[in-house]
């Protein structure tokens, strides 16, 4: 009986044949509906919660991009579908939404997450997952080597190499006593860690460190412990009562003596410089990852990106010179995804077999020149630290608006490293 | 920064603050005193002034301090309706049973917090104040407008104790509070005040609300620390006792001043949580509780 089991096609390996004769015949239909069919991404985004005024331009940017890209022919001929969905901006919710995009909705790939401790939180669930996780989030978390080999940051710098590539002109143009005033969790720590670190390289020292929780809404009580003798007061904040805190700051040094202030625009995205409240801000300076206000000098591509996603001059909505922008951040989703169709092409991507082969494919990739998928400037994408690398911009605020007055090179964002993604397994 | 100035600014942001919980607290614990409800949703209240102050200041014409003033009346007005319409619709049906209403008003805040989402959005959004005064010390420079925020709500805390001293009203509400079957004995109608207290109590969260907002901004999740805040003291004032509440809150607010800028504000909320803790075990009634 035992022999006839193995000559006799027992019922398992009968139903296996027929299931692969079945699958067999639909092979060639299914190849096709996987060419043509759309390709899903998803999009993790700050809809609420403290990360709301990110969001909202966020998506905008991104379904400008789409439309760009889907009128361009979409990635290898097939058009692209971008699903969003609301984290809350939370971590724990975070991790849900990547499991729902990536098992549910099936999306390729995922990007566009912003807060800190929102990726942290979510990356090692899209690692799990196996699904590229492409975070446009500034924080160090991506080049420090703490993720994944699935999670990159592509299109924006991180904080590491902004602060220290701006640190010699504050030191030089500013003064070299300084004090921070930062938020109290992972994406503050970084620039509390690496600014201090490159103000003391450039011979200057961080007097004072000031780390409020990202939830508060009263600042007044923190400024006393900015020292007298400060000469440079960094500051850089985010949530909901940013503008509570600058204004605040304005109240308290009135029209007394202060410290020239040298912000990240992180204070003021989606506020309006020229709010009430925020005379004092006239002649201090701010780092932008994008300009918010149009330069003279901007490029055709700045030109054209400004008028797809449907902002002015100054910075705000073409519809409402009210709704301020995120202009320093946003074009991060936009080279994402133009990124994203780069790297699908590359790699001959076909379907969701081939995700590990578009990673692959990203972190082949090394000069990233200005173009209309990149419209904030030149760049250089590190592949073994899974981060890119741009100019850097400090403007003044004069009459209101934000004009840049310093540049910094790529070659001076870059920093030693030995963290190596590709060396990790998938 | 010297010493004496240090406190000076310690003890301005120490008042601010304990004049906008003293409203806030003392709408919670009329309630409380008054209907025995613990009200959950009262954070809510607060944030729901907030951001109708925004909508009748964005959508108001005429100067700043005009669309304020129009906030200042609108907003307690509105949000006393809602709360009263919730007593009427969902407090009422539960015949004040203590846990059930617990349970509702969490709903209910709930149900104000998402519509607050939906209806107004995820943004902080400013309400411009109604006059741009800066007090330049020696020092330091201090908002004028907080300095007028510690009047008004002066002022309104005044009228409350008015109303609840001196008038019909006020008399009403007292004997409700005393004794709901012996007050409906002699014709009162326990309903209309109970919806009463709980609009005015909804009001009092709300014109507090509409005094902060042009120093922070309207959000959907504001309500949280008034809550908590209410909630701290009240307990150590002792539920239910004007008086305590009163002075609760400026305990609570100078301390929480003076410690957040000598030291830091989580080691003041850490502090107030504590004392909040020490009173529940020494004296559960509260500083002025009536002894169970």
């Amino acid at each position: 009986m035992t022999k006839l089991i193995g000559i006799t096609p027992s019922r398992r390996s009968l139903l296996k044949g027929m299931a692969a004769t079945a699958s067999a015949l639909a092979l060639p239909g299914f190849v096709q509906a996987q060419s043509s069919a759309p390709i899903k991404l998803g999009f993790q985004l700050h809809r609420t919660g403290i990360g709301a005024a990110y969001g909202r331009w966020y998506e905008r940017t991104t379904q400008a991009a789409l439309k760009v890209l889907n009128d361009q022919g979409g990635i290898n001929g097939r058009p692209v579908e971008v699903v969003f969905e609301d984290d809350g901006t939370d971590p724990k919710r975070g991790a849900e939404v990547v499991e729902k995009l990536a098992s549910q909705a099936g999306c390729d790939a995922i990007f566009g997450p912003l807060f800190s401790h929102v990726v942290i939180g979510s990356a090692p669930r899209a690692g799990e997952l196996k699904v590229p996780y492409l975070v446009c989030s500034e924080g160090y978390h991506v080049a420090s080597g703490k993720l994944n080999r699935w999670t990159m940051q592509p299109g924006i710098t991180d904080v590491r190499a902004q602060v220290s590539s701006m640190a010699p002109w504050v030191a030089n143009n500013l003064g070299k006593k300084v004090t921070m005033v930062f938020p109290d969790y992972a994406f503050g720590h970084d620039h509390r860690d690496f600014f201090t670190a490159a103000i003391a390289a450039q011979g200057g020292e961080v007097i004072k460190h000031i780390a409020v929780p990202p939830t508060e809404t009263s600042f007044t009580r923190y400024l006393p412990q900015i020292p007298r003798d400060t000469e440079v007061l960094y500051h850089v904040m985010v949530g909901p009562a940013v503008l509570t805190f600058v204004k605040e700051l304005g109240e308290f040094y009135g029209s007394g003596a202060r410290p020239e202030i040298f912000g990240f625009i992180d204070s003021l995205e989606a506020v309006d410089t020229a709010a009430p409240g925020l005379e004092f801000l006239e002649g201090t300076h701010f780092w932008e990852g994008h300009c918010r206000v149009k330069q003279a000098d901007a490029s055709e591509h700045e030109t054209f990106y400004r008028a797809a996603v449907g902002v002015d001059d100054n910075g705000a909505s073409v519809s409402d010179a009210k709704d301020v922008s995120t202009y320093a951040h946003m074009f991060s989703t936009w080279e994402t995804l133009f990124l994203i169709k780069a790297g699908m092409e590359a790699a001959g991507y076909q379907g969701s077999a081939d995700r590990q082969k578009l990673i692959e494919a990203l972190e082949a990739m090394t000069e990233l020149p200005e173009s209309q998928a990149h419209p904030q400037g030149s760049k250089i994408f590190n592949g073994k630290l899974h981060q890119v690398f741009g100019r850097q911009n400090i403007s003044k605020v004069e009459g209101g608006k934000l004009v840049r007055v310093h540049q910094t090179t790529i070659d001076e964002t870059m920093y030693e490293s030995d963290v190596d993604y590709t060396a990790m397994s998938f | 920064m010297d010493f004496g100035p240090y406190l000076l600014l310690a003890l301005m942001e120490g008042t601010v603050m304990a004049a906008v919980l003293a409203l806030t607290a003392v709408g919670l614990s009329l309630v409380f005193g008054v209907m025995r409800v613990v009200n959950v949703a009262h954070g809510e209240f607060f944030m729901l002034g907030a951001v109708v102050a925004w909508f009748v200041t964005h959508y108001m014409p005429g100067p700043p301090a005009l669309a304020f003033a129009a906030a200042l009346v609108i907003c307690p007005l509105v949000v006393g309706g809602i709360a009263a319409l919730s007593d009427t619709l969902i407090l009422k049906r539960l015949n004040y049973d203590p846990e059930a209403t617990i349970v509702a008003t969490i709903g209910l805040s709930y149900i104000f917090q998402q519509a607050a989402l939906t209806f107004y959005g995820p943004d902080a959004r400013p309400v411009e104040a109604p006059f741009n005064l800066r007090l330049q010390l020696p020092w330091f420079g201090y908002s004028g407008y907080k300095i007028a925020v510690v009047l008004a709500a002066m002022l309104l805390l005044l009228a409350v104790w008015l109303l609840m001293t001196r008038t019909r009203a006020g008399l009403i509400m007292r004997a409700t509070q005393l004794d709901r079957n012996t007050a409906r004995a002699f014709g009162i109608n326990v309903d209309k005040v109970y919806a009463g207290v709980f609009a005015l109590g909804a009001g009092l969260a709300a014109v507090a609300a509409v005094l902060i907002v042009p120093i922070q901004q309207a959000h959907y999740l504001m309500g949280h620390d008034p809550l908590l805040l209410s909630f701290i003291v009240v307990i150590i004032g002792g539920l239910g006792s004007l008086r305590g509440t009163l002075l609760a809150a400026v305990i609570i607010g100078l301390s929480d001043g003076v410690i957040s800028v000598f030291f830091s504000p989580t080691l003041a909320k850490i502090l107030a949580t504590l004392l909040v803790a020490m009173v529940l075990v020494f004296r559960p009634q509260g500083l002025f509780g009536a002894k169970p």
